[in-house]
């Protein structure tokens, strides 16, 4: 009994809040329309109502119409401008899935600017996620050791060409030096068996060379 | 990413041509009365089994459990009726704070149970055990009315779901806390209080949690 009782109460309250929600949206409109036959707003709350009962004609009229609304709404939001398109396609789907819960005794421009807020929202949403996730990234990117591989490897591919060209340039006893005991690691009997010198000159022949590349490698500034 | 007008426009017209004629939602009023159809079924069905006389009689004894159970009603009632209009978009949201004077009521009467002693000392107390019997009872009832609160309010467009989804939780554990007075075989104690709330609390945590996700998707 008590439910009952209750229920046409806050009947009562309803009719009450709705008006106070109503007198809310439909001033402005109303005010507007005292000059013109019929505002904006108004105009789109008529082309709604007709698309919802299946007007096609009225519905492209009032999707058209309403793109300014929303790129205006999202960018209140804070959406950058390069991204209101999408939030203008994800409002205009949203609306087109839910244009059942339109109730065109309210205003349409309330009713869309709710859904295009909350898409700004979600993309912006959506946005600061990737790109806290791209920030990361990159971070990742500059602690990765293969960075520090990668150009450690050219460094030292041109370090070794440098040194082979410094090689080849030495006098012709040096260089067979370097290359016999050095780069082949042959020991010194071997590589005086294979050149048929001796080893004091292979000794030396070494020491020049490598004085020599010392003080080319060392004397580049 | 930049700015492709052509494909704003390719889309209004593919959402022209899927354009058919649709069922507009039903006034909030309207549909909390379809769901106070399903509590007034459970309250009829406990009414049968238990009859009115011992609510009524514990009613007179305790007029403030009496006040409770009118702010349970009240509760459910405008919390119900708050979720379905926030479920239409550009409804003010000021709407979530209509259940709060009848949960004033509700909390405020029954903690009045807490002073049991005092008031009326030959009342009976709840023991541990009636007290999950309570807790079970809250729950129970509360799955199937909020699931059918979750499955109306997906038709609609709750654009603030996890609010949305607070207001199903507390209609339904209302609602169910309304239940229980047919069947209350004893008085509001500092325990049994605290267990309505504990149950009440998590009817509302899990449908902010569940609920929430269920009505984003819609």
């Amino acid at each position: 009994m008590s439910q009952v009782l209750t229920a046409t109460g806050l009947m009562g309250l309803d009719s009450g809040l709705s008006l106070w929600a109503s007198l809310d949206q439909t001033v402005p409109a109303d005010l507007t329309a005292a000059n013109d036959s019929e505002s904006p707003g108004q105009r789109r709350a008529a082309w709604m109502a007709a698309a919802q009962g299946g007007d096609r004609r009225a519905y492209e009229k009032l999707l058209g119409d309403s793109v300014a609304l929303i790129r205006a709404a999202a960018r209140r939001q804070g959406v950058a401008p390069d991204h209101l398109d999408d939030v203008v396609q994800e409002t205009l789907i949203t609306v087109h899935r839910v244009r059942h819960t339109y109730d065109p005794a309210r205003s349409y421009d309330a009713w869309l600017t709710a859904i295009a807020n909350r898409r700004a929202i979600d993309a912006l949403r959506s946005r600061g996620r990737r790109d806290s996730r791209e920030l990361q990234d990159d971070f990742a990117l500059d602690r990765h050791p293969d960075a520090d591989d990668a150009s450690a490897a050219t460094e030292s591919e041109q370090r070794a060409r440098r040194l082979h060209e410094a090689i080849a340039e030495l006098p012709p006893g040096q260089r067979e030096a370097v290359e016999q005991l050095g780069l082949k690691e042959r020991s010194l009997d071997e590589a005086a068996e294979l050149t048929g010198r001796n080893t004091g000159a292979l000794k030396v022949n070494l020491h020049r060379a490598l004085k020599t590349l010392r003080e080319r490698f060392h004397g580049e500034p | 990413m930049m700015s492709d007008p052509r494909s704003v426009e390719a889309l209004i017209d593919r959402l022209g041509t899927g354009l058919v004629p649709v069922r507009r939602l039903l006034p909030a009023w309207l549909r909390t009365a379809g769901w106070l159809l399903l509590v007034a079924a459970f309250a009829v069905v406990l009414l049968m089994h238990y009859g009115a006389q011992p609510m009524l009689r514990r009613w007179a004894a305790t007029p403030d459990l009496a006040w409770a159970g009118i702010g349970a009603v009240i509760t459910a009632v405008s919390a119900a009726w708050a979720a379905f209009a926030l479920g239409v978009p550009g409804r003010n949201a000021a709407w979530a704070w209509l259940p709060l004077p009848g949960a004033l009521l509700w909390i405020g009467a029954s903690g009045l149970g807490c002073l049991r002693t005092w008031i009326a000392p030959g009342t009976a107390i709840a023991g541990a055990h009636q007290s999950a019997d309570c807790l079970l009872f809250i729950i129970g009832f509360s799955i199937p009315l909020s699931a059918l609160l979750v499955v109306l309010l997906r038709r609609a467009c709750p654009l603030r779901p996890v609010l949305t989804a607070v207001l199903i939780g507390l209609a339904s554990a209302a609602a169910s806390a309304s239940l229980l007075e047919i069947c209350h075989a004893f008085d509001s104690a500092a325990t049994d209080l605290l267990t309505h709330a504990l149950a009440v609390a998590a009817v509302v945590a899990l449908n902010a949690a569940m609920g929430g996700r269920l009505l984003s998707k819609a």
